[in-house]
């Protein structure tokens, strides 16, 4: 990661603020304040405020948060805060979350009001507002503004439902270059940084493990069976990482590639979820199975986030049409572009 | 923070530019009807081509221009590579002078090897293949046998080598041999040697590949005289040299665009417009090879910059031919009544990469000394 200094003092922040403790007490629905403060004032939430510039340190920010887990709606908030700014709203302080975030969902924006429904809105009810994207306009909502029907994803972080009949908002025109579609695609990326953030863990997790366990007298990790699933894992982890770095500095440099980008890193790191959390478990035997070992902070994590923003059969469908548009003659072209 | 590094980069405007004049060549040749694509560096030559592409200034492009060379960027050298192997240009007869030899010797070499070979490649008129594996040295690389007897001038040097490419149309073959005992490590007395390939004493018999093409030979070396002069490096030297020319091996398009024509074809006969199962079928493929490109760009970077990343560069082999691999096998399934055969570009690309594709993840280090390799890179023993 280019960043290396912001990488470093997040993954500190997060060491101490998102520990075994806070994710335990997260899963039973305890809002961890103190996270949520410190993340608050290092700054973190306001990455996006001046547009896309920063997205390098946001997805530096969201690997480290991923890494530990934190159970928090950091890209979502970041996301918000992001389309306040672009529509001059003022961004009410505390937790926000946008909506809708899945890719078929459609919220209907029109004289001063929202109609609709969305599912799987990350932390929905605990949000101060949801910033709500219909097309070119962008809303602001307070959270009771709607009927909610509460759930969760399979690490227990809040995805609920919200329905809409004319709940009243005040809306904005959001500027050219920013609709719905590219929050899903910004969604799409800073899940992914999320996603590699974690998978980095699962690694660092299982090599441990690997290097202690003992078994037939040896550290598992001494036998090429477990070798060689563990470069698998290491293989995954790089790809991943490279995706989603180098889309955000697409997005950065607004470079003609970064749609093709961002869903690249969606879909790259969709695929590594499945496969680690796979060849971590199985390096693990029965303990990584268990509520009482760290690893399925992470698995789980991974399972969810590789179907939120779009998961990787949707994200693939997008890109194969615009390979098919380019055509035979125009595949390498649109693979090389700058 | 990660065991490994693949730092974004950003390709120079002059690296856009060259690359156009590359697709302009391209299509030139193309136009012209002088070959058929096919993306497999290992299976596919021309001297002809070589020589055109010599002309152009791009082989030997980042040697220093006494030599030939042009002086160029590792990262403009990957351009001219990528858009040669992504066209399915024969790149194959200087392919290993290009990638390996030549700057084995710009590292390693005297100033009088450099001089009197270096020249002659930059030009698409050498070319060199390689003399590693034997008939009981493959992934063990350190057992090799082929000894190198000390003699008056140079070296007598008997055995056999196997597996080399092209070696009955190349001139010389960078060749490992043994000048002394292994020691406690296994790899002492090893040293690499320039071996003349019509030199009295070397039999040079054809290995016909399974598709059944005539590209592996066995070389027989029967008391062949190598002057002294045609030692490179040290004596004993020759692990150390063979594995610091590893990251350049590993790490590049070549590794994951051998089976780049069934994608092309695949996009080609699916048409503007696919059904949902063929648009994210061919959205995969993209997605991965976008990242693939991506990282071994990032070795590139490093290459540039003068380091040597051999995890990060086994990562990208061992990955890349993985998805080269996959890649025929997702194609056939996707693509209603696929055959391999040869009704058109498709169909052909595809036959072509279902019978190369075994060797790709066993040429240039077998995936299981790759994740070998990964693991230890990771601290796992």
């Amino acid at each position: 990661m280019a960043d290396t200094i912001l990488y470093d003092s997040a993954m500190r922040l997060f060491a101490d603020h998102a520990t075994r403790e806070v994710l335990a007490e997260a899963e039973d629905g305890l809002w961890p304040g103190a996270l949520w403060q410190t993340v608050e004032e290092a700054g973190y939430l306001d990455v996006l405020v001046d547009g896309q510039a920063n997205m390098v340190e946001a997805v530096t920010i969201l690997r480290a948060a991923g890494h530990h887990a934190a159970p928090i709606p950091l890209p979502e908030t970041m996301l918000a805060r992001f389309l306040c700014a672009a529509a001059q709203l003022p961004a009410p302080d505390g937790v926000l979350t946008i909506a809708p975030v899945e890719s078929g969902d459609v919220l209907i924006v029109g004289g001063g009001a929202v109609s609709g429904s969305a599912g799987h809105i990350p932390w929905g009810l605990e949000s101060a507002a949801i910033a709500i994207v219909a097309e070119r306009d962008v809303a602001l909502t307070s959270s009771g503004a709607f009927s909610w029907d509460a759930g969760d994803n399979l690490a227990h972080e809040p995805r609920d439902h919200l329905s809409a009949a004319g709940a009243r908002c005040e809306a904005r025109m959001l500027p050219d270059g920013i609709d719905g579609a590219l929050v899903l695609r910004l969604g799409a990326l800073l899940r992914a940084a999320q996603m590699a953030g974690a998978i980095e863990a699962a690694l660092a997790i299982s090599t441990q493990y690997a290097n202690e366990r003992v078994q037939f007298g040896r550290p598992i990790g001494k036998f090429q069976a477990i070798q060689q699933q563990m470069a698998v894992l290491a293989e995954h982890t790089a790809a991943s990482l490279v995706a989603v770095e180098n889309a955000a500095r697409a997005v950065v440099e607004a470079r003609p590639s970064a749609a093709f980008a961002c869903a690249a890193a969606k879909i790259r790191a969709g695929e590594a979820a499945g496969k680690v959390a796979e060849i971590a478990h199985q390096m693990h035997g029965a303990i990584g199975f268990t509520q009482e070992y760290r690893l399925h902070y992470v698995t789980r994590r991974l399972w969810s986030w590789r179907d939120e923003f779009g998961n990787e059969a949707y994200w693939a469908r997008e890109l194969g049409r615009q390979i098919a548009t380019a055509g035979g003659d125009g595949l390498w072209p649109l693979i090389t572009a700058p | 923070m990660s065991v490994f590094r693949f730092d974004p980069v950003d390709l120079p405007p002059e690296c856009e530019a060259l690359r156009r004049e590359v697709r302009g060549f391209i299509a030139d040749e193309l136009g012209a009807g002088l070959w058929r694509p096919n993306s497999d560096f290992g299976s596919h030559r021309s001297a002809a081509f070589s020589r055109r592409l010599g002309a152009r200034g791009w082989i030997g492009m980042t040697w220093p221009r006494r030599y030939g060379g042009g002086e160029r960027s590792f990262l403009e050298r990957y351009v001219v590579t990528e858009e040669l192997l992504a066209a399915g240009a024969p790149v194959g007869s200087h392919w290993i002078a290009d990638r390996q030899s030549g700057p084995l010797l710009l590292r390693f070499g005297t100033d009088e090897q450099r001089d009197e070979f270096l020249p002659g490649i930059t030009r698409g008129e050498i070319f060199f293949s390689i003399g590693m594996s034997e008939p009981d040295s493959g992934s063990d690389l350190a057992s090799i046998r082929t000894r190198a007897a000390k003699v008056d001038g140079g070296y007598e040097v008997t055995g056999a080598k196997v597996w080399t490419s092209y070696a009955h149309e190349s001139h010389f073959a960078i060749t490992l041999v043994r000048t002394g005992p292994a020691g406690d490590d296994r790899h002492r007395g090893l040293t690499q040697l320039i071996l003349d390939l019509k030199a009295p004493g070397v039999t040079i018999r054809p290995i016909d590949n399974l598709a059944g093409e005539h590209d592996f030979n066995e070389i027989v070396l029967d008391q062949v005289f190598i002057p002294e002069h045609r030692r490179v490096g040290a004596e004993g030297d020759g692990w150390a040299q063979v594995t610091s020319e590893l990251a350049f091996e590993r790490s590049g398009p070549e590794r994951f665009l051998s089976a780049h024509q069934v994608f092309r074809g695949l996009v080609a006969r699916v048409g503007a417009e696919p059904d949902p199962q063929l648009a994210e079928a061919l959205g995969r493929l993209g997605a991965n090879l976008w990242t693939l490109r991506r990282m071994s760009l990032s070795v590139a970077g490093m290459l540039q910059a003068g380091e040597t990343p051999n995890l990060e560069a086994a990562l990208v082999k061992e990955l890349g031919t993985t998805f080269e691999r996959d890649l025929p096998e997702l194609a056939r399934l996707v693509m209603p009544g696929a055959r391999q055969g040869d009704r058109d570009e498709f169909e052909r690309a595809l036959a072509e990469a279902v019978l190369h594709a075994p060797s790709w993840t066993i040429r240039g280090g077998t995936r299981e000394i790759l994740r070998g390799i990964i693991a230890r890179g990771l601290g796992l023993r």
